[in-house]
Formats: structure tokens, C-alpha cells, sequence
């Protein structure tokens, strides 16, 4: 529900960057989303779509790369990915333990753009 | 024909967000003002929450809310009624509050007069988990009746939030509530190492001295910090 505005903040951050590089035209956009990120990947090309249609990005395609949610087991060190909306217990595969910290998949940014 | 080329970029997707947020920030800091934004679903109790610390809290401390949930013009002037000042947001449908709503908002407050400026933020639990707002804390609140598997269900603002409110304790006593406390504890401590938790009852006062009493330690900090240019 809140891609409008997450895309729009995109889009001035490609614009800012792509006129410093001296871009004539952005052909895509390398995003580095992680899975803990409630967006759908559909709306925002079509946000994007609309948002940059006068823009040096109009026509670019967001290549969205999704992360993982990976959890890091305390007692033998084993990193795991689990997919939380099919599980009702966070255990490390491994071992079985339940001490387990979520080292990744919060990850919210543009990597990089491709342009000409 | 033109080359293509790379350009790295490397930046937070709401990083001009974010730079508003840090102003908030610095704007809060240097009036020694601690805000603490407030995240539910709609019915967890923000406003009841809202209330009891109004009451606990206004003879010690001066006290402001920013209402920025939807359906809450009802809410605005029940805190304005308790005496306190209270900018109603209108966030016209929107989902969330941003660090630019926040930023309008904090010019409407007399800051040299509050301590403690409490968002009641939108109710969802999607959303909100997305913007610094430039509060000191996040405290989010899930009561019983929403159920032990909202960590599962909503990840990321359980694992963003610094303190996790757990209301309508009272629902427990029955025995007719179904809902986990230990395997909920579990999942909140995989998500959040750092988290603190309160498990509070907005109806019966239950644990509602605790969650106080933190917010007073907070506040009496952010009053003695220094306040610095450079940092």
C-alpha cells in the first residue's frame, strides 16, 4: 500500500544520480530488496512506470532482487534462511536450537543503475 | 551507438526520508524533547495506551501528541480534552506518517514547553515499520486477541521496534484466550535481540507502571543530554 511513496523516493534518487553521471537515459534500475520488505515487486514497475514517464528513467526496468530472511543459530553458528509465513516455530535446521538472531533480509536499497 | 555503462549507487531507497527524519531528530534534540512514535493495528488500544500515560505522566511532564491515524478525529479531542496540546494529522487515506508530516506537525508544538511528543501512528502493521519518523524510539503495541503469530505475519515491525507494548493482558485469565505467550516470546526474540516488552491491560491498569516508568527514565535522559551541535 505504501509503494507509491517508496517509489517515488526512488525514482528522485535514480534521477539525482543518473544526471551526475551524465546519463542520457536509464535502461534499469538494480534494487536489492529483502524478503522482510512487504512490497509488491508488480506495483511498483507500474508505479515506476507512471511516476517517470517525463523523466530520463521513463521506460527503465527495476530488476528487483529479492534477499533472503536468514537467521543465525547462537550455539553452533549456523546461518539458515527461513521463509517466515510457512513456519510457526524459528528453529536452526542444524541443531534444533531456538536462540537464533535475523542477521539478514531488512535490506531496503538501489545497487545500481545501468544507463547510456 | 551509445555504450551502456554502470553507475553505482549504493543508497537507501528512503534515504530523503530519512534526511528529514535525522532533522526531526536534531530539531527534538536540541529542545530536549523525546518523542516515542506509536504503531498498531487498528483496536490494539494506541489511544487507550495514549490516555493512561497522559494521565500517569502530565503532572511531571509536558506532554504533546501528533494523531496521525486515519479514523482519528475522535481521538485528537480526546487528548485535547485530557489538557494536553494535540495536532491532528490529515494523512487523507494514506497508510503511514513520513518524516515530512512529522516535521510539519513538530512546528505546530511549542516544544520549549513539552518533554515527551507521543505519534499515534496509523494503524497497520506494514506500513509505519517502513518511516523514521526522527522519534528516540519506536514502540509498537499487539494485544492478545490479534494472536501469537503476528510476528510471523508481520516481520519487520516487530524487528524494527524498540519496545513491544503487549495489551488486553486481561484477556489471558479466562483461560479462553488462544494464544501462546512462550512460543510468542520465542519468535519476538529470534526477530529482536534488543527489544523490551511490557505486558500491560489499558482496561484493569496492569502493568501500566512499568511501561511508565521507562518512558519517565527516557525522558529524564533526554532532558539532562547536552545539547550538542557536533556529533
Amino acid at each position: 500500500m505504501h509503494e507509491l511513496a517508496v517509489v517515488q523516493s526512488m525514482l528522485d534518487v535514480v534521477l539525482e544520480h543518473a544526471r551526475q553521471g551524465k546519463a542520457q537515459r536509464v535502461q534499469s534500475i538494480v534494487l536489492k530488496i529483502g524478503e522482510l520488505r512487504d512490497l509488491v515487486d508488480e506495483y511498483i514497475q507500474s508505479y515506476f512506470d507512471y511516476l517517470s514517464k517525463d523523466t530520463l528513467a521513463a521506460g527503465a526496468s527495476l530488476k528487483i532482487e529479492r534477499l533472503p530472511v536468514v537467521f543465525l543459530c547462537e550455539d553452533c553458528d549456523n546461518r539458515f534462511p527461513v521463509r517466515l509465513q510457512e513456519v510457526v516455530r524459528i528453529a536452526c535446521p542444524h541443531c534444533g536450537g531456538e536462540k537464533v538472531n535475523l542477521v539478514s533480509g531488512r535490506e531496503f536499497y538501489i545497487d545500481h543503475l545501468e544507463v547510456i | 551507438m551509445a555504450e551502456m555503462r554502470l553507475i553505482d549507487v549504493k543508497k537507501e531507497i528512503l534515504s530523503d526520508n530519512q534526511a528529514r527524519a535525522a532533522e526531526n531528530r536534531e530539531l527534538l534534540r536540541r529542545n530536549r524533547v523525546f518523542m516515542v512514535n506509536l504503531m498498531a493495528s487498528p483496536g490494539a488500544g494506541k489511544t487507550s495506551l495514549i490516555m493512561r500515560t497522559i494521565s500517569d505522566l502530565q503532572e511531571a511532564f509536558g506532554i504533546g501528541v501528533i494523531e496521525g491515524d486515519i479514523a482519528s478525529a475522535v481521538d485528537a479531542e480526546k487528548v485535547a480534552a485530557a489538557g494536553v496540546p494535540a495536532v491532528q494529522l490529515r494523512t487523507g487515506g494514506f497508510c503511514h506518517l513520513d518524516a515530512t508530516m512529522i516535521s510539519m506537525a513538530l512546528q505546530e508544538l511549542e516544544l520549549a514547553k513539552l518533554d515527551l511528543v507521543i505519534v499515534e501512528n496509523v494503524g497497520n502493521l506494514v506500513c509505519p515499520a517502513e518511516f523514521d519518523l526522527g522519534e528516540n524510539k519506536k514502540a509498537m503495541i499487539l494485544s492478545i486477541p490479534e494472536g501469537d503469530d503476528k510476528p510471523l505475519k508481520y516481520p519487520l515491525m516487530f524487528s524494527v521496534t524498540d519496545v513491544l507494548v503487549i495489551n488486553k493482558m486481561d484477556y489471558l485469565g479466562g483461560g479462553n484466550a488462544d494464544f501462546d505467550m512462550t512460543a510468542f516470546m520465542a519468535r519476538i526474540q529470534s526477530l529482536n535481540q534488543t527489544v523490551r516488552t511490557f505486558k500491560v491491560s489499558c482496561k484493569t491498569g496492569e502493568g501500566l507502571g512499568s511501561w511508565t516508568h521507562w518512558l519517565r527514565d527516557e525522558i529524564t535522559l533526554c532532558r539532562g543530554a547536552v545539547p550538542e551541535t557536533i556529533q
